[in-house]
């Protein structure tokens, strides 16, 4: 029995696998963020040296670490797209690039509220801050260039190249607390070391971060069925989709 | 972790503008997006229904 690798590379077979998926994912989503809330709120403690600013966490981290992570996926399916000219890459590469920008504005916004109270300032010119905003200024560059050409195809071509090499952007955010250590602290939560926060704190940010996920699959799906339906309109399994619809 | 009173809650150390704003900007941004995201699914099914009626016709 051999599997075919690429049965869902087609727009026509994705198309219903997505739709199937698409609750499954708001619905884990929405279960997460109030399991996630309930614990960043009643259960993990006040901070030490904070008090209660530090609660700020629980949607900074997750965004931040979606913002990043988004980017990554997008670069990645967007060169997919660029190398196997495979159009449903392409399409997931744009499907994801509004909620990466979505997240990054979160992440500097919820970041500005934190270090006003803790650092006396909203913002500050720091490595970790100004690269994160030049993220937010890629996925805006992404997503009016791809939206400036009007042939389809080669705005893929055109937004792959600007996101793969808008890509080396991402570990210089997460490395640059600690090449600049500039303003922002280290990270508290790495792949070599345990994390140096308390449990509780911990599962709260972490839930959230796992929420936060499944939100972007869910709105990345659901964007990307809408731009398939939009490019192949005149296919037959697009006419089949919009027949059983009206 | 036991808040004692509601007020105490709202008012969250202190800190309650910063960390109620920061909360409250991420939801409008998660609803925003969910409204953009259904407006677009609105007007690409008007649009390609009507695309449909035009290509029986034509």
């Amino acid at each position: 029995m051999s599997i075919n690798w690429f049965k869902y590379a087609s727009p026509a077979t994705f198309y219903p696998l997505a739709g199937k998926l698409i609750p499954l994912f708001y619905a884990l989503a929405a279960i997460l963020t109030v399991v996630g809330l309930y614990i960043s709120f009643f259960v993990a403690p006040t901070d030490a040296t904070q008090g209660e600013a530090y609660r700020i966490i629980f949607i900074h981290v997750p965004a931040a670490w979606m913002s990043m992570f988004i980017y990554l996926l997008m670069a990645m399916w967007a060169g997919l797209g660029l190398v196997l000219n495979t159009r449903l890459s392409s399409i997931m590469a744009q499907a994801l690039a509004p909620t990466g920008a979505m997240f990054t504005f979160v992440a500097l916004i919820t970041g500005a509220f934190w270090g006003k109270p803790t650092w006396g300032t909203w913002w500050e010119w720091d490595a970790r801050m100004t690269s994160e905003l030049i993220l937010l200024f890629l996925y805006i560059g992404y997503m009016s260039l791809t939206a400036a050409i009007d042939d389809v195809r080669r705005a893929d071509k055109a937004g792959a190249i600007l996101a793969l090499v808008g890509a080396v952007n991402v570990p210089i955010i997460y490395f640059s607390v600690k090449w600049w250590n500039t303003l922002h602290q280290g990270a508290s939560v790495s792949l070599t070391r345990a994390p140096s926060m308390a449990k509780t704190m911990l599962l709260g940010m972490l839930i959230m971060a796992l929420a936060a996920w499944m939100y972007s699959i869910a709105v990345a799906l659901s964007r990307a069925r809408l731009l398939m339906l939009e490019r192949e309109k005149s296919t037959a399994w697009a006419q089949e989709v919009l027949e059983q619809k009206s | 972790m036991n808040w004692g009173s509601w007020s105490n809650f709202i008012d969250m150390g202190g800190r309650g503008f910063y960390v109620w704003g920061s909360y409250l900007i991420t939801l409008i941004c998660i609803v925003l997006e969910l409204g953009q995201l259904a407006r677009h699914k609105r007007t690409l099914w008007q649009r390609l229904t009507q695309f449909m009626k035009l290509n029986k016709q034509g």
